[in-house]
């Protein structure tokens, strides 16, 4: 389809679109008052052109850990679980599921409607056999490890299908919403040495037309997917590595949608003429940009001195100074807004002088003027170190260096190469303190990066964070299943940390995303805008790709 | 002639391997590697995981014994498989080779058919007015930041213009373009990029021309020709020039290992999908496979490029002779 | 060669040196010329990515910041990366190819050999795998940009001394039983110079060049000091609207580069007309 279109056709597009406008705004109040009118513009059609930095790497769901790969594995696949526009836990390929009383059972009633992309029908067998390939370890799927408590998986019949686990654990349901893939293409092929990874056939509302390594992915959509056929025809994701190009082409219509830059958000696309072609939403993103001090070193032992440190740091002028206001405070690890979040935890508003007052109390006095504090003949100075490349956390670590100086913290930023970065300062606890983030699962289970077990070389705890509390409460956060003793459980796991600030946490920035206003039916809610992608669509006058 | 050919391509493998041990050993020395580059810091992946990918790709083994695998390999022209995914190196290699492959032969024709000119004519009029100019021009272009260059090129033409396209190479609803429509749209894409490389790689060639042809000027056989009384026309363009365009043949060799691979940053501007893109993603991931395949195939371009501009050079100048 | 074209060239050359004078001067001077410290940062939203004014010359950047101070403090930077590259290249290059071209035989082989290597190689990707085994600061940058570029002058050396090592006076040298070391260093190297010159002058600004495309890539000097490039690159995201914070940095690199390239290329005419060869970029 598709094919556009000399420029000639486009002004004439632009000429038609300025015609129809007071059509459109007319029929778009109706349709939105929900009554009557909607069935008359809801039109198929069209296509929504994303741009993404990398191109995707594979398209075997469960192989895949970058985000590019992720996000088209998202269009053509579907797992047994999805969470709603609210992160709430819901069947997907599963009508139903029911988890037994003594929690280690898990049944899931699949959808009899669903067909593969290639015509086949998904039964009970394909999710079977997707788990037992994960957790073939000749296959090294990077997140088996979600799936080791896995007993049996039973076939019951062929819309049946039941998981036995050895322990009771929580966050099952949320994990065993990974892609499903076909067992009829896959049985007794090397599933690493395949063309499925550039081939794939899934469940999902869009299936692989085209993909043009380091330039584009084109998705078609598929007419029989169990929730209706798409309204947008194509989905395509350009391949444009340099954001601020990026930028550029969305200005110029080359692409539909990106992510912007705070900068951009608030000053560049505030025009009259950005305004008319896009919308932009914003809503909190699930991660958080924090400090971690390490806590084998002997600076940072104290309490008191983490506290001041988290004292002086002037979290309202990083958030209104870098991110332009667009982020919110972070007090510690979990999403805001969702249950495990606790808003009643110890804070620490930037107050220079509190920060002096506990730092003398832990010894810190600055004994020869020279601005720089010292106890028992050592200086407080230290390396923060961040990851090269990206700006924003550059831009903090030089706001934080002067933020500290003012309390007579001497601090050296080194922005350290990813690969490095990984493997000589954090694998190997070699760091004094750093700037990082965390993009949390929606499950807020965080053994991988707050249990004392995590410490072990190559695990996620490389602050050597040890607490025989939290280690309790994550032990059995996981394994329960009640949702109000959960939020207990994460609540208080909340309060230990602000008030131990082995982090400074910092912020939790927006998603701040703008989508051409040609697409009519986004509906911005905590999990985002792209959750119900099915049901956007062009008004037929709009439609700018058309066949 | 035949012996020195013999020789050159000698060289060959034992170069080749001189080069993927340097690029082995400077990937096995450098902090990181292709496991924890593909996890990263990812709170959901174990650190199992990644001890397990380790190992699934031999990197648990001294670097000794991976060398040893590879080379076995390479001899049948296997380049073996990318650590990222798992695909054959030769096919992500042939996937970006076209794009490398129009971008930078179309520059190098343009810088030729462009310096050329240039070089002789400056020559030609020593320190006239055109001979200053150009040569101030060349120089700018020498000086220029080529990523720079483009990004207000971009900037310029397409965003605030928009008489050009911004990146890419051909745009994603060109699949069903009739041949023609798909030339003239590559020809448009081509312009900003080639524009680009072009004139910053004026001065190599056009100052180079410019020596060579002084130099010929300036030898027994063109006073000769001249005290015969030969018009100057022809004195130039057909005893001098041909004289000098000779050793610029040698240049061309030279030029390869940038073509291949040097343009990487450029490519990331405009969004161009070619082999200097692969091999940048390839250092820092620590994908050893498609760094040695990238590595091997440049250096065997550079030197088969040198050896044929050593054949040619001999071919149209018969009094040389190789040793 | 006439008198005329000496002195366009020494014009030529004239305005080279002055210009990199001027910047060498204003990055010694800095304190002295800047209103502003270039590491303050000013996060109200009026003080942020100004153009240029009175109060600021070339404008502020992204976290308020003076850029012309920057600029002034990042010459420092990039002007220094240049001449410590250069240096490292020129003792690596001169060494090699003084001995290569005086014993050679086997080691000359072995030498050449390691210079085709690298030559085949693009440089940008070596200069990447050891970065990447070194870590960026400024004074990595440096060695392995210098590390890198030593091949052409090795092979010029290398030519130099093929022909100068027959001449009489070397022979002279060595039947009154000189060291290999002496008749090297003081006899034949200080005649094989003057390509040197020209060749370390143009790989000056060939350095800087490098050097601004490795903060591209987010590979250059450690922040939050300056450098032209890593200036620039963080001007590149406000390329649609702040263009100054993006030309100022380019023009600076492309004019000192320019001046290196004119100062070189003119010594090369007054050193000797009939050198040829050049520097790769």
């Amino acid at each position: 389809m598709n094919r556009l279109k000399s420029k000639a056709s486009v002004y004439l597009n632009r000429l038609i679109k300025k015609k129809a406008l007071f059509i459109t705004t007319v029929s778009f109040f109706i349709f939105s008052v929900p009554l009557a009118g909607a069935q008359e513009i809801l039109s198929y059609g069209d296509a929504y052109v994303s741009g993404s930095i990398a191109d995707a790497i594979t398209l075997i769901p469960f192989l895949a850990t970058d985000s590019t790969s992720g996000n088209i594995n998202s269009m053509i696949f579907n797992g047994l679980t999805k969470v709603d526009k609210d992160l709430n836990i819901t069947g997907d390929l599963a009508e139903s599921y029911d988890v037994s009383d003594d929690k280690l059972t898990i049944t899931f009633h699949l959808r009899k409607n669903v067909l593969w992309q290639d015509g086949v029908k998904f039964t009970a067998d394909d999710v079977k056999f997707t788990f037992d390939i994960i957790l073939d370890p000749r296959n090294a799927a990077p997140y088996a490890a979600n799936f080791q408590d896995i007993e049996e998986i039973k076939v019951v019949d062929k819309y049946t299908v039941q998981f036995k686990y050895r322990k009771p654990y929580a966050p099952a349901l949320l994990k065993l919403g990974t892609a499903i893939i076909p067992k009829h293409l896959l049985k007794n092929i090397d599933i690493k040495n395949c063309n499925f990874a550039r081939d794939p056939v899934g469940t999902g509302p869009y299936k692989l037309a085209e993909w043009k390594t380091d330039q584009h992915i084109i998705l078609d959509s598929f007419y029989n997917y169990f929730e209706g056929r798409p309204f947008i025809d194509k989905y395509v994701e350009r391949v444009i590595p340099n954001q601020a190009v990026q930028f550029l082409e969305l200005i110029t219509g080359g692409i539909d949608s990106m992510g912007l830059t705070p900068y951009q958000y608030k000053y560049r696309t505030d025009t009259k003429k950005f305004k008319e072609r896009f919308v932009k939403y914003k809503y909190l993103s699930r991660s958080y940009t924090y400090i971690g001090y390490n806590l084998k070193d002997p600076l940072f032992e104290d309490k008191r001195v983490r506290q001041a440190l988290s004292y002086a740091v002037d979290r309202k002028a990083i958030i209104d100074g870098v991110l332009m206001g667009m982020g919110e405070e972070c007090t510690g690890p979990f999403i805001k807004g969702t249950y495990a979040y606790n808003e009643e935890v110890r804070k620490y508003p930037y107050n220079p002088q509190k920060a002096k007052e506990l730092l003398k109390e832990a010894g810190w006095i600055d004994r020869n003027n020279d601005g720089i504090l010292e106890k028992d003949g050592l200086k407080f100075s230290f390396k923060l170190i961040t990851n090269q490349g990206n700006k924003q956390r550059e831009d903090v670590a030089t706001i934080i260096q002067q933020n500290w100086r003012e309390i007579g913290v001497e601090v050296e930023i080194q922005a350290i190469a990813w690969a490095a970065f990984i493997t000589e300062f954090v694998d190997k606890r070699n760091f004094q303190a750093l700037i990082l983030g965390w993009t949390m699962p929606i499950d807020p289970d965080n053994y991988n990066v707050w249990h004392s077990d995590s410490m072990k070389d190559g695990g996620l705890n490389f602050i050597s964070y040890r607490n025989k509390e939290v280690d309790s409460l994550i032990e059995r956060g996981r394994e329960t299943y009640n949702q109000d003793e959960r939020q207990r459980i994460y609540r208080k796991i909340h309060e230990i940390t602000a008030e131990e600030q082995p982090y400074t946490f910092l912020y939790f920035p927006y998603a701040l995303p703008a989508v051409s206003k040609r697409f009519k039916g986004i509906e911005p809610a905590p999990a985002g805008i792209s959750y119900n992608f099915i049901k956007w669509y062009v008004p037929e006058v709009e439609q700018k790709y058309t066949r | 002639m035949f012996k020195y050919i013999v020789k050159r391509l000698f060289l060959i493998p034992p170069m080749l391997m001189g080069i993927s041990l340097i690029a082995l050993l400077a990937m096995h020395l450098t902090p990181g590697d292709p496991a924890s580059m593909r996890y990263g810091l990812n709170p959901e992946v174990s650190g199992s995981a990644r001890a397990h990918l380790k190992e699934l790709y031999g990197l648990d083994k001294p670097v000794i014994v991976q060398y040893g695998g590879w080379l076995k390999r390479i001899v049948t022209l296997d380049f073996g498989d990318s650590f990222i995914d798992d695909r054959p190196v030769i096919e992500k290699i042939k996937e970006r080779l076209p794009a490398t492959l129009i971008l930078q032969i179309s520059a190098l024709i343009l810088i030729f058919s462009i310096a050329l000119p240039i070089g002789v004519m400056s020559a030609v009029k020593q320190n006239s007015f055109f001979d200053k100019a150009t040569t101030f021009l060349v120089f700018v272009g020498f000086a220029t930041p080529t990523f720079w260059l483009a990004l207000l090129l971009m900037r310029f033409f397409g965003f605030q213009l928009e008489w050009l396209p911004i990146s890419g190479m051909s745009p994603w609803y060109a699949q069903d373009y009739s041949l023609p429509h798909r030339i003239l749209d590559l020809l448009w894409h081509l312009i900003l990029p080639l524009f680009t490389l072009a004139f910053t790689g004026l001065a190599g060639i056009s100052r180079y021309t410019r020596y060579s042809m002084l130099e010929v000027i300036r030898q027994d056989y063109i006073r000769t020709a001249r005290a015969k009384g030969l018009k100057e026309n022809k004195i130039i363009y057909h005893h001098a020039l041909k004289n000098a365009l000779l050793p610029v043949i040698t240049i061309l060799g030279l030029t390869l290992p940038a073509l291949i691979g040097g343009s990487f940053i450029f490519e990331t501007i405009f969004a161009w999908p070619g082999m200097g893109r692969l091999m940048y993603t390839a250092i820092l991931q620590y994908d050893y496979p498609v760094v040695m395949g990238v590595g091997i195939i440049s250096v065997f371009l550079t030197l088969t490029g040198i050896l044929i501009s050593d054949i040619l050079y001999a071919v149209v100048d018969p009094r040389i002779r190789y040793e | 060669m006439n008198k005329k074209k000496r002195d366009w060239r020494k014009r030529y050359a004239f305005v080279g040196l002055s210009v990199i004078i001027v910047m060498f001067a204003a990055a010694i001077f800095a304190g002295f010329i800047t209103a502003y410290s270039p590491n303050e940062t000013n996060l109200a939203p009026e003080a942020k990515l100004q153009p240029p004014s009175r109060e600021h010359l070339l404008g502020t950047d992204d976290l308020g910041r003076d850029v012309f101070s920057r600029m002034v403090y990042g010459a420092r930077i990039s002007l220094s990366v240049g001449f410590v590259a250069v240096i490292i290249s020129v003792v690596i290059g001169v060494v090699l190819g003084a001995i290569s071209g005086y014993y050679g035989g086997w080691v000359d082989i072995l030498i050449m050999r390691v210079v085709e290597i690298v030559m085949c190689f693009p440089r940008i990707f070596l200069i990447l795998m050891f970065l990447a085994f070194l870590g960026p600061s400024i004074i990595t940058v440096m060695v392995i940009i210098g590390v890198t570029g030593w091949t052409g002058l090795a092979r010029l050396v290398r030519a130099e001394f093929l022909s100068l090592k027959e001449r009489d006076y070397v022979q002279a040298a060595r039947a009154l039983g000189a060291s290999d070391f002496r008749i090297i260093f003081r006899h034949i190297l200080p005649n094989a110079l003057s390509p040197v010159y020209v060749s370390a002058i143009l790989g000056v600004g060939g350095a800087i060049l490098i050097e601004s495309a490795l903060s591209f890539l987010g590979l250059g000097v450690q922040i939050p000091m300056a450098s032209w490039g890593n200036i620039l690159t963080s001007g590149m995201h406000y390329i649609e609207s702040a263009w100054w914070l993006m030309l100022f940095p380019g023009l600076a690199i492309l004019i000192t580069v320019l001046s290196y390239n004119i100062l070189g290329e003119a010594l090369r005419d007054l050193l000797d007309p009939r050198l040829k060869g050049y520097g790769q970029k």
